[in-house]
């Protein structure tokens, strides 16, 4: 019982935490039909310039401006990198957003150092919230619930409430008509890119505390936001958000759950030696098998439901 | 000169190439920067059978390399061990029957589409391997690899392979043959029609042919060749570790072949010998070296996309027309300027990576053969103007290029011979 509350719990933050990537990398492909490979770069950054901005200013000033900071970043990178790329097609665009991860990962190093940055949440979150059978649930990670939750629901309103989302919404499939009627889709495009951007930059700035500030902290979670989007089904938000629950809890449950192929052998009745030569295979543990588990989905979805679970349009 | 050769005329050259470079650069540490470049050029040629002649963009292309590299280590640990008579030179092709083995598994799923889906499901592929190579530790040896050793098996003409420079020779023969092989490929059926998929699948199925198995047998091919990569690297190297299948090794062969030039054969060829060199040599110099790759990616993938080989075979033309001649005055008016200014990029770059991570005390830096102190404000301030007035006048000089540019290419009028 305690186990599946606190893995809930964390499944729940993790997931939130990918939802913020992977909406803006849905929209982002929706619009632009590129897969941004710097996507998790953004999330990196987000989190260093909060971390340079907390050490003068304090974290919730870094909270504030390190997401607008990469949001401007992410709209130049747009405007004056992808926009040019396009005119060589689409595996010259995807291309460069992976050169462009590359990049990033390297100028972060060359800025920052390889060593993991002493970035801590703020001491006003520093405490327990509550404590259930004896385990503490740390306030920070309710705070992480709490802003990611409020994201979604401020993206929503804004993509279906508003003006601007309605103009976003056309300009997802009917770009030549929106810009007909007079509406400047590149600089939508940038836009949304740039928020986008900023989305994952936030991510990065309320992650980075709880995960870690290192240069690789980019390659750990890319792909990952990238089997969410495809399993939610490419430009599908809704999609994205059940995802990336779908991944956060997978993932903490598997980690949680020590059970493993001997234990369901014995309860068949078949037992090997211990010096088979397929030996790894009969004693693999569902906790080994934890970081496979999202690509097996992605290649799964893909064969079987290229739309993945809620996309209206194939991959 | 190759010309003169007849239709064989540029392999002659290149056979003749591979067999003198040895006496020309002797030493141990070249012979083994040799033999890492003709690893990759194998590796960066099969990369380009799907990327540059099919159109598949993979992320996962160091699956068949690394499993191909794993499986000829083990094969090379039956001959040590249970004394197999399979003699070294053949190790490559086995690695090569595992690569492709694993593409006929792997091809009969992805291939179904090109693009995206192709890209994800190569991504997933690859990270899947590399995550396992950690959990199955039999195989895969866990973290430190798994080892061999290339001197047990059958001698062969009386060698044994001990020497790095006996080692060359074979590294040599096989990306030779290999390179003609893949050569060849591109010239059968399958090979053009992979190009004619590539261009307008719709069409290519139109004339009857279906593009999945098109793209199936370019992907099957290129695994083969990768595995034969992978079997010359456990040859090399006499060890495996999870590096060698992982989503950085698949990323740099991306790098090789691009930058290189993805839409001639011989593009990824200059890549892999390029970017070798760059690995080999830059990183003995400098900590910056894969900043410098990563700009010289973005660069090339932004204003180049037809990478190195096809900014010279751009000059094709002109040379024809011998009008070569005509372009040199403004190339050195624009390039002097421009090296200048990338020197002193570089020389910002580095100062500024001495002054954030040195040591307290340890002000100067050296590169090559300077030392430059970078706490004094003089240094930086000529760093800096060298910078700016090497671009300025590259910039200023710009527009005499791209005239000396049209006026050669320009084959309208005035004859030239069209």
């Amino acid at each position: 019982m305690e186990l599946v509350v606190f893995s809930l719990l964390n499944g729940l933050v993790t997931g939130l935490l990918l939802f913020m990537l992977s909406s803006g990398l849905t929209l982002i492909f929706s619009m632009m039909g590129v897969l941004n490979f710097a996507h998790a770069s953004f999330y990196m950054l987000g989190a260093y310039f909060a971390y340079t901005i907390s050490g003068y200013m304090g974290f919730w000033v870094g909270l504030i401006f390190a997401p607008i900071l990469v949001g401007v970043v992410g709209a130049l990178i747009q405007r004056y990198g992808l926009r040019y790329v396009h005119r060589w097609g689409h595996v010259a665009e995807l291309v460069f957003t992976f050169g462009l991860a590359f990049l990033i990962e390297e100028v972060v190093q060359f800025f920052w150092g390889k060593a993991t940055k002493d970035y801590h949440e703020p001491e006003l979150l520093d405490f327990p919230l509550f404590t259930l059978f004896g385990q503490s649930f740390p306030a920070y990670k309710a705070f992480m619930i709490f802003i990611s939750i409020g994201i979604f629901i401020a993206l929503l309103m804004m993509l279906t409430r508003t003006r601007v989302g309605l103009i976003i919404q056309a300009a997802i499939t009917h770009p030549n008509t929106v810009a007909n009627l007079g509406h400047n889709v590149p600089l939508v495009f940038m836009g949304v890119f740039g928020v986008g951007s900023a989305l994952a930059g936030l991510a990065g700035v309320i992650a980075g505390p709880a995960l870690g500030t290192f240069p690789g902290m980019a390659f750990v979670l890319g792909s990952i936001v990238f089997v969410v989007i495809v399993v939610g089904g490419l430009g599908s938000l809704a999609g994205a958000f059940v995802a990336s629950l779908l991944i956060g809890w997978l993932q903490t449950f598997a980690i949680a759950l020590d059970y493993s192929m001997t234990d369901l052998l014995d309860l068949l009745g078949v037992s090997f030696s211990d010096d088979h030569v397929l030996r790894d295979l009969w004693s693999l543990s569902l906790p080994q098998v934890a970081p496979i588990l999202p690509y097996l989905l992605l290649i799964l979805i893909l064969i079987f439901r290229p739309t993945g679970l809620m996309g209206k349009r194939e991959t | 000169m190759p010309a003169l050769l007849g239709p064989f005329g540029i392999w002659i050259v290149c056979a003749i190439v591979l067999a003198v470079m040895p006496v020309i650069f002797s030493s141990p540490v070249s012979v083994t920067i040799m033999n890492q470049m003709g690893i990759s050029i194998v590796f960066a040629l099969s990369y380009n059978m799907m990327l540059g002649q099919g159109g598949m963009l993979s992320f996962g292309h160091a699956v068949y390399f690394g499993l191909g590299g794993f499986f000829s280590v083990h094969v090379m640990n039956y001959i040590e061990v249970d004394g197999w008579p399979i003699p070294l030179p053949f190790l490559p092709f086995i690695g090569g029957l595992f690569g492709l083995a694993f593409a006929i598994i792997i091809g009969s799923f992805s291939t179904r589409r090109a693009g995206t889906v192709f890209a994800m499901i190569s991504l997933g592929v690859g990270e899947l391997i590399a995550a396992c190579s950690i959990i199955f530790v039999v195989f895969f040896g866990g973290e430190e690899g798994v080892s061999g050793d290339r001197t047990m098996g059958p001698p062969v003409f009386g060698t044994e392979f001990l020497k790095e420079i006996e080692v060359y020779y074979l590294t040599a023969v096989i990306v030779f043959v290999a390179a003609a092989l893949m050569y060849l490929f591109s010239l059968t059926p399958a090979g053009r029609m992979a190009n004619a998929v590539r261009d307008n699948p719709e069409r290519a199925e139109f004339v009857g042919y279906s593009q999945r198995q098109v793209r199936f047998m370019s992907f099957c091919a290129s695994g083969f060749f990768a595995g034969i990569a992978g079997g010359l690297f456990a040859i090399n190297y006499e060890i495996l570790t999870e590096e060698n299948l992982n989503l950085t090794t698949s990323g740099w062969v991306l790098l090789m072949a691009y930058i290189g030039g993805i839409g001639f054969f011989i593009g990824p060829i200059v890549g892999a010998v390029l970017l070798t060199l760059l690995q080999t040599v830059l990183s003995n110099h400098t900590e910056l070296w894969l900043l410098y790759v990563g700009l010289l990616f973005v660069l090339t993938v932004m204003y180049v996309p037809s990478g190195l080989t096809g900014l010279m075979m751009m000059h094709g033309p002109a040379m024809k027309a011998g009008r070569l001649g005509q372009l040199a005055k403004p190339y050195m008016i624009a390039g002097i300027p421009l090296l200048v200014a990338l020197a002193g990029g570089v020389a910002v770059l580095e100062m500024l990576n001495h002054y954030n991570n040195a040591p307290v005390g340890d002000n100067v830096a050296h590169f090559f053969w300077m030392a430059v102190d970078t706490h004094n404000p003089a240094n930086w301030a000529v760093a800096l103007a060298v910078t700016a007035i090497g671009a300025y006048t590259t910039y200023r000089a710009t527009p005499q290029v791209r005239e000396a540019w049209a006026e050669a290419n320009d084959f309208s009028e005035k004859g030239g011979d069209r």
